[in-house]
């Protein structure tokens, strides 16, 4: 942060070994007067890290499925509208309701995150209110009234509305979700990659929206967030599909179907994350070289840098002396940079120049606890990095594979019989959601110790550290809040997954009852063919006794 | 600028207050208007769907404050943060047990959830009287915006009768809300239930508008406030002639004065210190820069007329009353 006062006197001179000298910690007076002991705010610090960590993997759990499978519903409804096949109404049925059990969890776990900055980051919300604060304004006024009033639109309007009108509204939501994506996103690049500020009075100061809106970091996040999102719906898809089919229940067509939509999808995605995941390193060794060389678990500068494909032995000592490790000659360099040549820093080598450029010591600052006046580590937990990456991309290359072996097994109307197929099928499901959970892990702690990273190229003094960054609550509060949400979500996850198995299990006609089990519906392509299918769902009876065709 | 900005977020609360006020007034009611299965449907279906592009008002109020104004989101979310974790936790029942109570077909499962819905409403309400309260009578704030002092030093006698006040308001504003949109019995038990109770749960709201006055009042807020006994005397009058309708917008109007009374009286502070003025934090100490506000207002400037004009037409489209028999039968696997 800002440098405005003489290097500490009392900073314990510290056994930093092969740290180095470097310059003094900094300091930032110490504002007010500060309430409890000082080990006290280094509880607060890890326990608001937990809660932030625990609540936000857990609401992008929802937000993947959200908005992949809300634009595929969208997708199916508008071939339904077109077509009249009923297959295509039952696809949306019952897609649509598994995703409406899901949204409800993305909403309400939603709303603790936008109240969590001001309550356990207030801090960071002080520093960056003037950066941050309008991307996530922008995401409510512009995506969540969409979202919210369309959505309720879609949920009771199967009646009431015109059926294009009522398709529009699908479409409106499911735009919306990728807005608010965006939004978000670009409120998280700028964390990563700080762009569009002056540094005045020792905030940054916002100078150009656009310069946000368009920071190249988000340019690269948002499609690998939204690729990993269809990667999500695509697997939940086939997965369930598959199942159905090896069940052999009713409606085969429209599992088929499913199957092969959801296949098609996610290979689509998989290639999409692996070309913006690329473009993503290669802006990554640009902006944030340490989380780069962490990921690599590479210690000593190479060049060429190879590509560690995984390690045995254990990658957190930095000298790294201990690791075999096997690699590919020279991938990294191409990864970070598109020839076979560059050299790549390693971690050892960056400490010093981090040390140089941000300090070596935290400022003596009460409120930083037991931080105060301690070195800084620059280096973020390399086991979490190192595997982090590699899960993000095995989980994701594994759900994609999946997915196509899933086609190939059930291609010709064939379906396997063994029971490994059902393990197969429900197995599949879960390795996106692993892909994303790891790439986020892996992207939010590898650029620890910052919560605002600074930007090699940008406004001096517009970075902070994460340390810095949190409230001044007891303890004990941020216990009550990390204890009470982690259990209420805990109870929630069980319930989410109860009704979705029930809703699975339940099939085309647990939605659809007018469709009556064991019908099949129609063939593929085989529909009336006219818009006006056998009462389906047309705008009928605007009397004023006609019973609602949706209720809760 | 800043002043404009301040207007918003006293606009964003308004339409919260009287949006999610009648969403909260049903929640808190369920069990006593609906007597039966089917009559708890009618009264959950009459807000089924329009709650959560409610609840929406109050994020982007303080998504609104986090851009305008960092100090004042910042300070005032940490510094209360016990009520804001319950009301958190509130609305994330509430919010489920919307969207889950329907989905399996037990008289068991839907017990447990119209309990959620009872519970997470009264406290949800209760919550939000009492954060906006305890944000108008001030917090024992430092120099740099930390609460000192007591995790509970948003729990005062001010704030707890703030928290009564507006779960009144919410209690009555639903059940006129239901005499409006609900047809045969539950209409009339829900008007003679507003009828009922208006006088009661009211004064809260009185007491707290008064005191407010007597502590930061100036003329203007004292005409709000009489505006506001004005208008829940005639919401009364017009209920009792049967024109809910009426009675309904006359709700609005006492929450519009409500929002003005309060905020008329915070204004130019936005969240006073109670340890030492010179700490308090103000619409000018706070303020994002102006390029900053620049940005947003014109993004207010488009989206908030497309924001009134289609949530305007959601209620348009479900403008119909619900009764029990508009109910489907229970379809679910
Ligand atoms: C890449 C996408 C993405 C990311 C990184 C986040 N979200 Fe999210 N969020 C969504 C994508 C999304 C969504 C898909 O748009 C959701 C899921 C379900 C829904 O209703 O919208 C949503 C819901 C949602 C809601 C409820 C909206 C409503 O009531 O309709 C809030 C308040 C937030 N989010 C806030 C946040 C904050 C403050 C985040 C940062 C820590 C965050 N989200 C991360
Ligand atoms: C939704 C996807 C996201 C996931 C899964 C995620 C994951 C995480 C995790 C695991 C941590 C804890 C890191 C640690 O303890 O070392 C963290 C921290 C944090 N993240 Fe994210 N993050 C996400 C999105 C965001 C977004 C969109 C923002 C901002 C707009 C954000 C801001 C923060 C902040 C302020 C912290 C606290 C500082 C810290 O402990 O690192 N995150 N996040
Ligand atoms: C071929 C493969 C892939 C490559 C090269 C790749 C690369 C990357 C990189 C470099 C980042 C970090 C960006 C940063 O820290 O600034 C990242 C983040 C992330 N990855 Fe991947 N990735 C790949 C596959 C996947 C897959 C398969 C998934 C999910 C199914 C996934 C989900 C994510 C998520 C959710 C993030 C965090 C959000 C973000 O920064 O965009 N990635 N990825």
């Amino acid at each position: 942060m800002v440098v405005d006062a003489p290097a500490p006197v009392d900073v314990t001179p510290v056994a930093a070994g092969d740290l180095g000298p470097g310059p003094d910690g900094t300091v930032v007076p110490a504002p007010g007067p500060v309430a409890g002991p000082s080990v006290v705010a280094v509880d607060v610090l890890d326990l608001a890290r937990w809660q932030f960590g625990i609540t936000t993997v857990y609401h992008f759990l929802m937000v993947p499925l959200t908005i992949g499978l809300s634009l595929l519903v969208a997708g199916m409804q508008t071939a339904w509208v077109r077509t009249g096949d009923r297959k295509y109404l039952a696809m949306t049925k019952f897609w649509g309701k598994l995703l409406l059990i899901n949204f409800a969890m993305g909403v309400v776990t939603g709303i603790v995150q936008e109240f969590q900055f001001g309550m356990t980051w207030s801090a960071y919300s002080r520093f960056v209110g003037d950066v941050f604060g309008a991307p996530l304004a922008m995401e409510g006024l512009v995506a969540f009234f969409v979202e919210s009033t369309f959505l309720g639109l879609w949920i009771f309007g199967w009646d009431r509305l015109p059926r294009k009108a009522h398709l529009a509204c699908a479409w409106a939501f499911s735009l919306a979700t990728i807005a608010s994506a965006y939004f978000i996103l670009a409120a998280n690049s700028w964390m990563q990659h700080p762009v569009g500020v002056d540094l005045v009075d020792g905030r940054p100061r916002l100078n150009s929206i656009w310069a946000v809106l368009t920071n190249s970091t988000v340019l690269a996040a948002f499609p690998h967030t939204i690729f990993g999102a269809f990667a999500v719906a695509a697997a939940f898809l086939v997965g369930i599909a598959a199942w159905h089919l090896w069940r052999r229940t009713a409606d085969e067509p429209v599992w088929r179907s499913s199957v092969k939509l959801g296949t098609w999808v996610g290979v689509v995605a998989f290639a999409g994350l692996a070309v913006s995941g690329d473009l993503q390193s290669k802006l990554m060794f640009e902006q944030q070289p340490m989380k780069m060389a962490a990921a690599e678990a590479l210690c000593h500068t190479e060049a060429p840098a190879s590509f560690s494909v995984f390690a045995v032995g254990d990658v957190s000592r930095p000298d790294c002396e201990s690791v075999k490790s096997v690699t590919v000659p020279a991938l990294l360099s191409f990864l970070a940079h598109g020839d076979f040549s560059t050299e790549i820093k390693g971690v050892q080598d960056l400490v010093p120049l981090y040390q140089e450029k941000y300090g070596a010591n935290y400022p003596v600052d009460e409120r930083l606890g037991e931080l105060s006046g301690q070195p800084i580590d620059y280096v973020p937990v390399l086991p979490v990095t190192y595997w982090g990456f590699r899960l993000m991309i095995g989980f994701g290359a594994l759900a994609a594979g999946a997915g196509v072996l899933i086609l190939w097994l059930t291609r010709g109307g064939r379906t396997p019989r063994g029971r490994w197929f059902r393990w197969l099928a429900l197995g599949s499901i879960a390795t996106p959601f692993l892909g994303n959970s790891f790439g986020w892990i892996f992207t939010e702690m590898g650029r620890q110790p910052f919560v605002v990273v600074p930007n090699p190229s940008g406004v001096d003094g517009v970075w902070m550290f994460t340390a810095r960054a949190v409230s001044n609550s007891t303890p004990g509060e941020v216990l009550t809040s990390l204890v009470a949400l982690t259990l209420v979500y805990g109870v929630l996850a069980g319930v989410e997954v109860f009704l979705i198995r029930r809703y699975v299990r339940g099939g085309v006609a647990g939605v659809l009852p007018d469709q009556g089990a064991g019908s099949g519906g129609t063939g593929p392509g085989g529909g009336a063919g006219s818009v006006a299918g056998p009462g389906a769902g047309a705008p009928v009876g605007k009397s004023d006794d006609d019973v609602l065709s949706f209720a809760y | 600028m800043e002043t404009f900005w301040f207007c918003v977020i006293a606009l964003l609360w308004l339409g919260y207050l009287f949006l999610e006020g009648f969403d909260f007034g049903v929640g808190m009611l369920l069990p006593v208007l609906g007597r039966d299965e089917a009559e708890r449907r009618v009264l959950i279906n009459t807000i089924g769907p329009v709650w959560d592009g409610n609840e929406v008002w109050l994020l982007v109020a303080a998504g609104a404050t986090f851009a305008a104004f960092p100090g004042w989101y910042a300070s005032l979310f940490s510094s209360a943060y016990l009520p804001l974790t319950l009301f958190l936790l509130a609305l994330i029942g509430r919010g489920v047990a919307f969207e889950y109570r329907g989905k399996v077909d037990s008289a068991r499962w839907r017990r447990v959830w119209d309990a959620v819905i009872v519970a997470g409403s009264w406290v949800a309400a209760l919550g939000v009287g009492l954060v906006l309260s305890t944000n108008v009578f001030g917090l024992p704030l430092d120099a740099a915006g930390d609460r000192v002092g007591s995790p509970f030093a948003a729990f005062t006698l001010e704030s707890l009768l703030g928290a009564l006040a507006i779960a009144g308001y919410a209690l009555v504003h639903g059940a006129v809300f239901l005499s409006l949109k609900t047809e045969g019995e539950v209409r009339e038990r829900a008007r003679a239930l507003a009828l009922r109770t208006a006088p009661f749960a009211l004064f809260p709201l009185v007491v707290l508008l008064l005191l407010v006055q007597l502590r930061f009042g100036s003329v203007w807020t004292y005409a709000a406030a009489i505006g506001v006994a004005l208008a829940a005397f005639g919401a009364f009058a017009r209920l009792a002639l049967r024109r809910e309708g009426q009675a309904f917008a006359l709700m609005g109007v006492a929450v519009a004065g409500t929002v003005v009374a309060l905020f008329g009286a915070l204004y130019p502070n936005v969240l006073p210190s109670t340890l030492d003025p010179a700490f308090t934090l103000t619409v000018e100490n706070t303020a994002s820069s102006p390029y900053t506000l620049t940005v947003m207002t014109w993004v207010a400037a488009f989206g908030t007329p497309a924001v009134l004009i289609y949530q305007g037409w959601t209620y348009w489209v479900f403008r119909k009353r619900i009764g029990t028999r508009h109910i489907p039968s229970v379809h679910v696997p």
